[in-house]
């Protein structure tokens, strides 16, 4: 379902945001300056940034809410002409949930745990005085309901919270957002949390609910892919500034601001033309923004200019503008010279493979649950295999079988280089420990607070060498540049680090270690999509580099060509499909592989 | 089993970071700083000190000997010879007073350390380890925590007679079971963590795990902890002493002060009524630090987003 511009009967603006300015309350730093937007009926504005830039901010202004430690210090927002931020608090509580409503990022903190979700729902209805009875009250609780393609029997609305699953709290959140018929509704990154099939489905609610009731939506999210399908007209974030705005068609083919090209170009593609390229460093924090254009340090186009004043708002077509000093330069050029075409000599087969680790038969338990079914799966010398599914496929499980983490019953045998393994860590050689490496997901856990970064990276080579003071030193700085980080954080903390270079310091501790297997376990699902783009880039570099053999888990199907040569599609504790990436994901002979493909959002 | 992959996004209402040089103060130093700034907290630390400061320098300032007799038994207080009177055996009570601070502070000091020492390192282990070894060893601690603290001590000086080392252990061991749970439950916590998972995939050896890696982590709930338990042990010594447990004559001791000059509380209040106030006292001055601490606790807690 692909939908142009707005047809021009609809083009009334419901919302309008005029020079928002958003400040940290006792230091005045801004964390948005000169944000204006404008949404119509029926329409989906995608509001795309990194983290900390701001995006989430001007999102609940929209409905006069700011956090602790922040406030509004400027600019009007207005709903079919009415100014929000005038409101008094009586106002602003009839409309919140009424004409605006909020769908968070994270539903199962929103709802109410000790509430039945039919009261919930019910309650969002009285508060706003839904209708004239309680009979037309139940009447639009079993329309939302079903909206939303939830049952609406009194069974399932006697349910607690806890007793859905994610994307049915997330479904029962958007029930609820659109309950009172709203005018506006922000939705701020509502599927984050969940998996591609059930992200899928969701999206399918916001646009055809937003469509059908001609609600004006902002879409707020990291990820440009989700609304690419999504959204009519996106606009772009960076650093507390929208830098360019238009729809969505102009924004993807020809992009005129150097970061919005930078963006795309970070998304993973699905079908492998195209390498993966993230951008270097991070978004800066507020208070931490360089002056003139904040995006200067990042930037391929930066000219003096640059870093001397922000650009001024330029028209490059009707309703797209941008605000950058080159946008003429970099729109002439055509979108797709920013693509690098990926190297796809590795992907092919090869005769002459040895196998580094096999697993044959395994089945895993979780207490006493089984958990992984039966799996054989061996990983080649100096190959990469990704491990793909969604959450509870028992990826992470063999993952950490492998790994010699997973301290409940496994049956089965895991073999390292001929040999079997011990089913714990601990249990195993020095020399298996040192040559089995593993990455963790969050590198937010993974990283003790508490530690310097030089003591983070000694633990490995305090374990597995006998270094001097000097040799120590001297790793532990090479480890950091192979992951391109400076020498001059060793004594700093890792709260001191963005999360994508907090992950770089977790691959720093495993590659200090001199594996020759790494294990990545969703190493970039806390990230951003512009960093996890570079962590990728680095992953693969020092896979082909190091010669390593990587195990890759990931429920991003769309990733897995940018990094592996084999796939392991998992569903349920059984791999379902398993083969040389090109073939599996042209040619996908699971159901499940081309649901999974189907679900993925591309761009 | 895996975590939801919710990203945290927050960091845009963080105000930056601000790096003072290369080191930064550990935890529960943090947590001392905010509890400073609360004026319980520094009423409490007053009240203590003073106390603290009479028991240290008052064997100086004594007009008198502690032994010496200097008037008949129970004479009214005489300024400026007597200030507080005499006691049952006609010593000088401002000069026992002076002297008897000691021993409740430092024992009941030394009980709070002990006790410290042993519970959190049960709690360390029972946490971390789990599965048999945590069950065996909280049932075990579970059945000395059904004993009221008092008559656990009173059993165990009444066995082994009354020696001060054995007071100070016992007061130390009926502590560690309270102090294991909360070590225990923040041991919990902090090892789900994947820093730990990872110290364990190097293969680090266990203790090294418990004091290096999660120790760290959850100085500030012991740190509350001591605060409380330290209370406790005063009242306890203090209880003991006065049970006769404790110093015995002629030596001067609050606690005992009070049960030698209890028969004549009618005509001489003092030797009882001031020795009581000083311990009462002592332990609101703790008291109150701890619980400065407990709600700086909770509010480094707060700020930080860990729950």
């Amino acid at each position: 379902m692909t939908q142009g511009p707005t047809p021009t009967r609809e083009r009334e603006a419901v919302l309008k945001v005029e020079g928002l300015r958003i400040v940290l309350d006792p230091s005045g730093v801004d964390i948005d300056d000169d944000v204006s937007l404008e949404i119509h009926r029926g329409e989906v504005l995608g509001l795309v940034g990194e983290s900390a830039s701001g995006k989430t901010t001007v999102g609940t202004s929209l409905l006069d809410y700011q956090r602790r430690g922040a406030k509004i210090a400027g600019g009007h927002v207005e709903i079919d002409g009415k100014d929000v931020l005038a409101m008094d608090a009586g106002a602003l509580r009839t409309i919140r949930g009424g004409a605006i409503s909020y769908v968070p990022q994270d539903s199962s903190a929103s709802l109410n745990p000790a509430l039945r979700i039919g009261t919930q729902l019910m309650e969002i209805l009285e508060v706003h005085g839904f209708g004239s009875s309680q009979a037309d009250r139940e009447a639009r609780l079993a329309q939302m309901m079903a909206e939303v393609l939830l049952p609406s029997d009194k069974q399932f609305l006697r349910r607690y919270p806890h007793q859905l699953s994610g994307g049915q709290q997330q479904r029962v959140a958007i029930a609820m957002a659109f309950a009172n018929r709203p005018r506006v509704i922000v939705l701020d990154e509502p599927t984050t949390a969940l998996d591609v099939t059930t992200q899928a489905h969701v999206l399918d609610t916001v646009r055809d609910l937003t469509r059908s009731y001609g609600v004006a939506a902002l879409y707020i999210t990291h990820d440009l892919a989700v609304v690419a399908n999504l959204a009519d007209r996106i606009a772009v974030m960076y650093a507390g500034r929208v830098v360019e705005i238009g729809t969505r068609d102009e924004l993807f083919d020809q992009g005129h601001h150097p970061y919005t090209r930078k963006l795309l170009a970070s998304i993973p593609d699905i079908t492998g033309e195209r390498a993966l390229r993230g951008i270097p460093g991070w978004a800066p924090r507020p208070g931490q923004r360089p002056p003139g254009c904040a995006f200067t340090p990042r930037c391929d186009w930066r000219v003096e200019k640059c870093s001397e004043a922000f650009p001024p708002v330029e028209e490059v077509s009707p309703a797209h503008y941008v605000r950058c000093w080159r946008y003429r330069e970099v729109g002439a050029q055509r979108a797709t010279t920013d693509h690098q075409l990926r190297d796809k000599s590795l992907s092919a087969p090869r005769a002459d493979e040895k196998q580094v680790i096999s697993v044959r038969e395994v089945t895993a338990y979780y207490q006493h649950k089984e958990t992984l079914h039966d799996i054989s799966a061996s990983l080649s010398e100096r190959r990469c295999l990704s491990l793909v599914g969604e959450s509870g496929s028992g990826k992470t499980t063999l993952a950490r079988c492998i790994a010699g983490l997973h301290p409940h019953k496994i049956v089965g045998d895991i073999e390292f280089m001929g040999k079997p393994l011990a089913r714990d860590a601990r249990g195993r050689p020095r020399a298996t420990r040192q040559a089995i490496q593993y990455i963790f997901q969050s590198p937010y856990s993974s990283l003790n607070p508490r530690k310097t970064i030089a003591q983070i990276l000694s633990q490995p080579l305090k374990v597995f060498f006998d270094l001097s003071r000097s040799e120590m030193e001297d790793r532990m700085v090479q480890a950091l540049e192979q992951v391109a980080l400076d020498s001059s954080l060793l004594s700093r903390y890792p709260d001191q680090l963005s999360g994508g270079e907090r992950q770089r310091l977790a691959i720093a501790r495993s590659l200090a270690a001199e594996p020759t297997v790494l294990i990545c376990d969703e190493v970039t699902s806390w990230l951003d999509v512009s960093v996890q783009a570079a962590i990728i880039e680095l992953l693969a570099a020092l896979q082909r580099d190091m010669g390593l053999s990587m195990l890759f888990v990931t429920h991003n199907l769309a990733l897995v060509r940018s990094i592996s040569q084999e796939v392991a599609v998992m569903n349920d504790g059984r791999i379902v499909e398993y083969g040389l990436v090109d073939a599996v994901l042209e040619d996908p002979q699971a159901d499940y592989t081309k649901k999974l493909l189907s679900d993925t959002p591309t761009v | 089993m895996s975590t939801p992959e919710i990203r945290v996004n927050d960091s845009e209402l963080v105000e930056p970071v601000v790096v003072h040089g290369d080191r930064r103060p550990s935890e529960w130093v943090m947590t001392l700083r905010e509890a400073w700034r609360m004026g319980r907290t520094k009423i409490g630390v007053g009240i203590f000190a003073a106390i603290v400061l009479i028991a240290v320098v008052g064997p100086w300032l004594a007009p008198y000997s502690p032994t010496e007799f200097v008037a008949p038994p129970f004479t009214a207080p005489e300024i400026p010879k007597m200030w507080l009177g005499s006691d049952y055996l006609g010593h000088d009570v401002l000069t026992r007073v002076l002297y008897g601070g000691r021993t409740v502070i430092l024992l009941a000091l030394a009980a709070t350390v002990i006790g410290l020492a042993l519970g959190v390192t049960l709690g360390l282990i029972t946490g971390y380890a789990r599965r048999w070894i945590d069950e065996s060893i909280m049932r075990i601690l579970d059945v000395v925590l059904a004993f009221p603290q008092i008559v656990l001590t009173l059993l165990f000086v009444s066995i082994l007679g009354p020696r001060l080392w054995l007071i100070v252990v016992i007061v130390g061991v009926s502590h560690a079971p309270r102090i294991a749970r909360v070590a225990r439950a923040a041991t919990l916590e902090v090892s789900q963590r994947d820093f730990v998972r990872a110290a364990e995939a190097f293969g680090i050896a266990r203790w090294k795990i418990l004091f290096n890696e999660i120790l760290p982590s959850i100085t500030s709930p012991l740190l509350v902890e001591f605060g409380l338990r330290l209370t406790y042990s005063i009242g306890l010594i203090a209880a003991l002493s006065f049970l006769g447990f404790g110093m015995q004559p002629p030596a001067a001791d609050w606690g005992l002060m009070i049960n030698e000059n209890r028969i004549g509380i009618i005509i001489q209040p003092w030797p009882v009524l001031v020795p009581v106030l000083l311990i009462g006292i002592l332990t609101i001055g703790t008291n109150l630090i701890a619980d400065g601490l407990g709600r700086a606790l909770i509010g480094i807690e707060r700020d930080t987003g860990v729950q």
